[in-house]
């Protein structure tokens, strides 16, 4: 069997789809954010002269960029946005406040194992967590998607991850006494060996996971276009049912294959600058950290809020160093309140953002200014991307994020750090 | 006679038009006045229409945003050359007819930053101080969606994508 993504790309194009092959699709969903939709009704309206979509079911629109609106002109486009979605007749439409698009796609079930969808975000490879070709794209070509009814597409080659072993239990330490390795430590470690540009014009297609989470595997699949991927594909088993015509591809259809053993996992960060510049956390251990900053479409699920507030197992967040936790979406945040973790991290000293995409990209709530340093659960770590370029931004994993947030200083969680204040 | 800007690698949408300079935080028609507002802010002042960015890998990751490769676009450069591209980056501007091309990383090193040069994108040619680089052949639909000015402009008038038979 060819790979998954040739496998969804034949079945959405209707012919054999080869590595290289140029070929023209109608996508299952298109999904807009309120960043990049104010350009493409531009496009639709001025360039193309199209005032009324012909097909407005296929299409979704989030408000999470800016949310809520922070000044006049995001106030300006949002409403312009809503007036849009009412007269085209949108459906699935998500206000403010519902959380972070990808989060949103999959939590409502508008993205399905062998789908394709496209997104104006780069993160839109965020989908492969459930089998469906996710793939982010530029406002001309979603506009033109939106207008044409089809979009064309390059079909890429496919670059085989396969994991080995299986996460530890919460709070249990793996057999190198490494505590609290999760989803991201893999998602990073698949960037180390891949590079920043590992996988550029190809997409990555990750087989093993089947006792993983769906919240895990969406961090990893995030994660996938910052090694320059097309899409990033888990292999839908355990708890997703694949379609019957989607089979388990042969490892000869792929151009390389990494394995990775997740027992040899580190907990590691990548340093300011570049999301591939990862480091063994005891490389830059005890760096004092201004904000630690939990939340994005990467890290923002109920189950890395339970990780952080595991971590501080009671502790406080230390004087000198703000906690900002923006959960991923409004359902996130109502369990996180149900059962108890918003309340432990509250009571840690942690400050809560409605939510959406807070400060992932600098725009408002959590800017960083110059000379801070931050650590970060989401998925770049550009200059300048959480507001200063003066500003720096270290990756991490929800677990590296809790204990620096406990210490005030970057740290990993260990056996040493944790017991005296196990709960 | 053009001017040749030499940027690293791995250059990110961030560093081209960071975040809180979208069109969305201010408007439209300021886009011109941010490509590399704080990774090189005499860029925008200085560069030229013609003007040519050569670059290391990866030119573009990160983000989907279109304005990006627009603000680079509305500089009218000359085209951008780089051993490789990040893929989003490389369909937007070749959506808004801004020349992207692949060139070998060793082919590019005599290359130095502010050298004049002159590009001939017919004979696929760069001429600088020492000598010349012959430029790989771009694929016909991308020279025809260059020479419409974009994806809009040449599916309006081909009624077809690109690799799709014409309907
Ligand atoms: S959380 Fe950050 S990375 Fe994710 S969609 Fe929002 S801005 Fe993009």
């Amino acid at each position: 069997m060819s790979t998954l993504s040739q496998q969804i790309l034949s079945r959405a194009s209707g012919r054999s789809a080869q590595p290289g092959d140029l070929i023209t699709l109608t996508p299952d969903r298109v999904m807009l954010h309120d960043s990049i939709a104010p350009s493409v009704i531009r496009i639709l309206k001025e360039q193309l002269g199209v005032t009324q979509l012909s097909n407005p079911d296929r299409v979704v629109v989030v408000i999470d960029h800016v949310a809520p609106a922070a000044n006049l002109a995001t106030a300006e486009n949002q409403a312009a946005l809503r007036k849009w979605v009412r007269e085209q007749g949108i459906k699935n439409f998500f206000e403010s406040g519902n959380g972070i698009c990808h989060q949103l796609l999959i939590q409502e079930g508008l993205a399905l194992p062998g789908e394709v969808v496209v997104g104006t975000d780069s993160h839109s490879t965020t989908y492969g967590a459930v089998g469906a070709f996710g793939t982010g794209m530029g406002s001309t070509d979603v506009a033109v998607c939106l207008a044409a009814g089809r979009t064309w597409m390059r079909v890429p080659e496919a670059i085989r991850v396969q994991v080995r072993g299986s996460f530890t239990e919460a709070g249990a330490s793996n057999e190198h006494g490494v505590f609290e390795l999760g989803p991201k430590d893999l998602a990073l470690e698949i960037i180390r060996r891949l590079g920043a540009a590992g996988a550029t014009y190809a997409s990555i297609e990750i087989f093993g996971l089947d006792q993983l989470s769906i919240a895990g595997r969406m961090t990893i699949a995030s994660m996938a276009v910052e090694a320059g991927a097309k899409a990033g594909l888990i292999w839908p088993g355990g708890l997703l049912d694949s379609p019957s015509w989607m089979q388990m591809p042969d490892r000869a259809d792929y151009i390389s294959e990494i394995e990775i053993d997740l027992a040899e996992l580190q907990h590691r960060v990548a340093r300011p600058g570049r999301v591939d510049d990862l480091v063994h956390v005891s490389e830059v251990q005890g760096l004092p950290i201004d904000v630690v900053y939990v939340g994005t479409c990467t890290n923002g699920r109920v189950e890395d809020l339970q990780t952080v507030a595991r971590v501080l197992a009671g502790r406080k967040v230390a004087t000198g160093t703000r906690l900002l936790v923006v959960p991923a979406s409004a359902q996130v945040m109502q369990e996180v309140v149900e059962d108890g973790t918003a309340a432990a991290l509250l009571s840690a000293g942690a400050t809560f953002g409605p939510p959406g995409c807070g400060a992932c990209i600098g725009r408002h709530m959590g800017v960083l200014a110059p000379g801070e340093v931050a650590v970060f659960t989401g998925n770049r770590n550009f200059t300048g991307r959480m507001g200063s370029p003066q500003a720096q931004i270290y990756l991490a994993s929800p677990a590296v994020a809790a204990e620096t947030a406990a210490t005030g200083r970057l740290n990993a969680p260990s056996l040493a750090h944790s017991t005296p204040h196990l709960v | 006679m053009s001017t040749l800007w030499i940027f690293g690698d791995d250059v990110n949408t961030d560093q081209i038009v960071p975040g809180r300079f979208a069109p969305y935080m201010t408007s439209e028609a300021e886009l011109r006045r941010f490509p590399f507002i704080e990774a090189r802010p005499e860029f925008p002042e200085l560069v030229q229409p013609g003007d040519v960015i050569v670059a290391g890998p990866n030119f573009g990751c990160g983000s989907s945003r279109e304005y990006a490769a627009q603000a680079l676009a509305l500089c009218e450069l000359g085209a951008i050359l780089a051993p490789s591209f990040a893929r989003i980056f490389y369909r937007n501007a070749l959506n808004l007819g801004l020349p992207l091309i692949e060139v070998p990383a060793e082919e590019l090193s005599p290359l130095r930053d502010r050298d004049p040069i002159s590009l001939d994108l017919d004979s696929c040619e760069l001429r600088h101080a020492n000598g010349r680089i012959a430029l790989r052949k771009p694929a016909s639909f991308t020279r025809e969606i260059w020479q419409a000015g974009g994806l809009i402009p040449y599916f309006q008038r081909t009624g077809h994508f690109p690799g799709e038979v014409a309907l």
